[in-house]
């Protein structure tokens, strides 16, 4: 499988703090790949540093080939690649259909559509659909389409979670990175969660990268694992393999298990 | 959805104005014509502020604007009113633009403070530069409208009609503005910046255009001013006058284009009531004004259309 995100050499000090040492990775088309680490692993550093939010003190990033290292965040954006929080980011002042229509507009106006005479109507690139009609089946389809009225701010935990991560969908990701996609989500709910945002995203082909604490979910829905210790990945294979490591078993499986007992 | 009705709100009382016009008084003209003036700062200031953005320096454009519209009859001999607004919106977008650069990087406190310090800079230079007339300022020669003077007693009136085509027209344009995309972009702005950077768009560079573009509208505002006055001085760039500008956007409230002349209607109205009952402490009552707003209706006056129109 052709590679579409290439991470070479990796590395980012905060002061006496490594986040990132001589971190590689190379990330197969249309994969879904889980990063396993406990706090401070420097799984979400990696994430930042793909998305153009950090910049790396070494090393260099690329996506189908081409050098992404210097871009902004919003460029790296544009380029398809995008990204959930752990914390949602949300337009807290507007509901959650404006929420979606705020990020639809900025795709319009990214593909021409936003100078001063376009009324908002033309087509999303991507969906051939005005965004109105985009917006309402992004909803829809990650099941929000109850909550369309209401202010993000008093939003159930997992709803915001959803809108956050269907907040991506609007740009057609080619890669997404979902930062904890399932935290605050009750265990029942996070099998359900992650099968509804791998449908939608798959459903039009694109490459996931998730960071994630509950081995199970690591390991029903990740085709790879990459797990992160100390700035450093120290396994990189199919979750079987490498949920079996010795040191992926001490370093990260025990001690998220003792964290969470 | 409710229907929206700016348009023809601001269709209907431009008409009405126009044709009511020549039956007010002097006075009352005069002070409609300063609320347009004032009214079209604010409309800048409601741009900014709906990004959660305010400017404590919107007194720069003003000034600029004023300035430019005075040099113009004074060293170029241009009277025209259209070309005086013109010129002026353009000399104070241009500087908006150029000091956008620095200003777009800033938020909260900074921004504010940033922009008041840059008016206080031109408050500095025009008091000590001896041929714009220090401190005094000087006159501005009636305006002319078309190339036509107009007969004395129809000066007013026709600086008010040009003056409220004007604002109807930036009206217009601001209300348009804030349906596209980008202007939409506002209460993205100041909600979560990060996450519009993270949707593609560059925060910075939309503070800028609204930036230049409020800086366009003060500009035209205090063209505006210059002529209907007839005199500008350095006063026109103190912090006070910016001041003035934040009073009457709080006291009309973001809601609407409409709503920043609305503002400026009623606080020239306050004013001229307040100075006429006691002269010496027409602040106070301004002061009260705005306590007796803040308290009650936090959102400017312009909620109470909004509450009604939710009721019906």
């Amino acid at each position: 499988m052709p590679v579409v995100l290439n991470a070479r050499g990796l590395s980012k000090r905060f002061g006496a703090v490594t986040a990132a040492h001589e971190v590689s990775a190379a990330i197969d088309k249309d994969s879904v790949v889980g990063l396993i680490g406990t706090n401070g692993a420097g799984k979400t550093t990696f994430i930042n540093m793909i998305t153009g939010y950090l910049k790396p003190d070494a090393g260099a990033i690329t996506y189908e080939g081409r050098d992404i290292t210097p871009l902004a965040p919003r460029q790296i954006t544009r380029l398809g690649i995008c990204r959930s929080f752990q914390i949602p980011q949300l337009y807290s002042s507007l509901s959650v259909h404006e929420n979606m229509m705020i990020g639809l507009g900025i795709v319009l106006a990214n593909a021409g559509h936003g100078g001063f005479l376009s009324r908002g109507d033309a087509p999303v690139p991507g969906y051939g659909e005005p965004a109105a009609q985009v917006a309402e089946h992004i909803l829809a389809r990650f099941g929000l389409a109850e909550y369309r009225d209401r202010n993000t701010q008093v939003l159930p935990g997992g709803v915001r979670k959803l809108l956050d991560i269907a907040l991506t969908m609007v740009a057609k990701p080619r890669v997404l990175l979902l930062d904890e996609p399932t935290s605050g989500v009750s265990a029942q709910e996070k099998f359900g969660i992650m099968q509804m945002v791998l449908d939608a995203v798959r459903a039009e082909g694109a490459t996931v990268l998730f960071v994630e604490h509950d081995m199970e979910v690591v390991s029903r829905f990740a085709q790879r694992v990459l797990a992160f210790y100390d700035g450093r990945v120290i396994a990189d294979a199919t979750p079987e393999v490498a949920l079996a490591d010795p040191e992926v078993r001490r370093h990260v499986v025990g001690r998220l298990r003792a964290a969470h007992a | 959805m409710r229907r929206d009705r700016t348009v023809a709100v601001i269709g209907t009382a431009f008409v009405a104005l126009a044709a009511g016009g020549p039956w007010l008084p002097q006075w009352a003209m005069f002070i409609a014509t300063v609320a347009f003036a004032r009214g079209l700062v604010a409309l800048g200031l409601v741009l900014l502020l709906r990004a959660g953005l305010i400017s404590f320096g919107q007194a720069l454009f003003y000034c600029l604007g004023a300035y430019t519209a005075g040099a113009l009859g004074r060293f170029y001999g241009v009277s025209d009113i259209f070309i005086e607004m013109l010129v002026g919106g353009a000399v104070a977008a241009l500087v908006a633009f150029i000091i956008g650069f620095l200003l777009a990087r800033y938020r909260g406190i900074f921004f504010g403070l940033l922009s008041l310090a840059l008016s206080m800079i031109l408050y500095g230079l025009l008091v000590k530069t001896e041929a714009l007339g220090s401190t005094d300022g000087f006159n501005i020669a009636p305006s002319t409208l078309f190339g036509v003077r107009p007969p004395p007693e129809w000066v007013r009136y026709s600086v008010l009609v040009s003056a409220a085509a004007v604002a109807a027209a930036a009206a217009l344009i601001v209300h348009r503005y804030l349906q596209t995309p980008l202007g939409r972009l506002a209460p993205a702005i100041k909600d979560n910046e990060i996450r519009v950077e993270y949707m593609g768009a560059s925060a910075r560079k939309a503070v800028h255009v609204k930036y230049v573009i409020a800086g366009a509208l003060a500009g035209v505002g205090g063209a505006l001013a210059a002529t209907a006055v007839g005199h500008i001085d350095p006063d026109m760039a103190y912090w006070t006058t910016s001041g003035e500008f934040i009073f009457i956007t709080i006291l009309a409230g973001t809601g609407s284009v409409v709503a920043p002349f609305v503002g400026a209607l009623i606080y020239g109205s306050i004013h001229t009531l307040a100075y006429g009952l006691s002269p010496n402490t027409w602040q106070m009552s301004l002061g009260l004004a705005l306590l007796v707003l803040i308290v009650f209706l936090p959102e400017g006056l312009w909620s109470l259309a909004t509450r009604h129109a939710r009721r019906t």
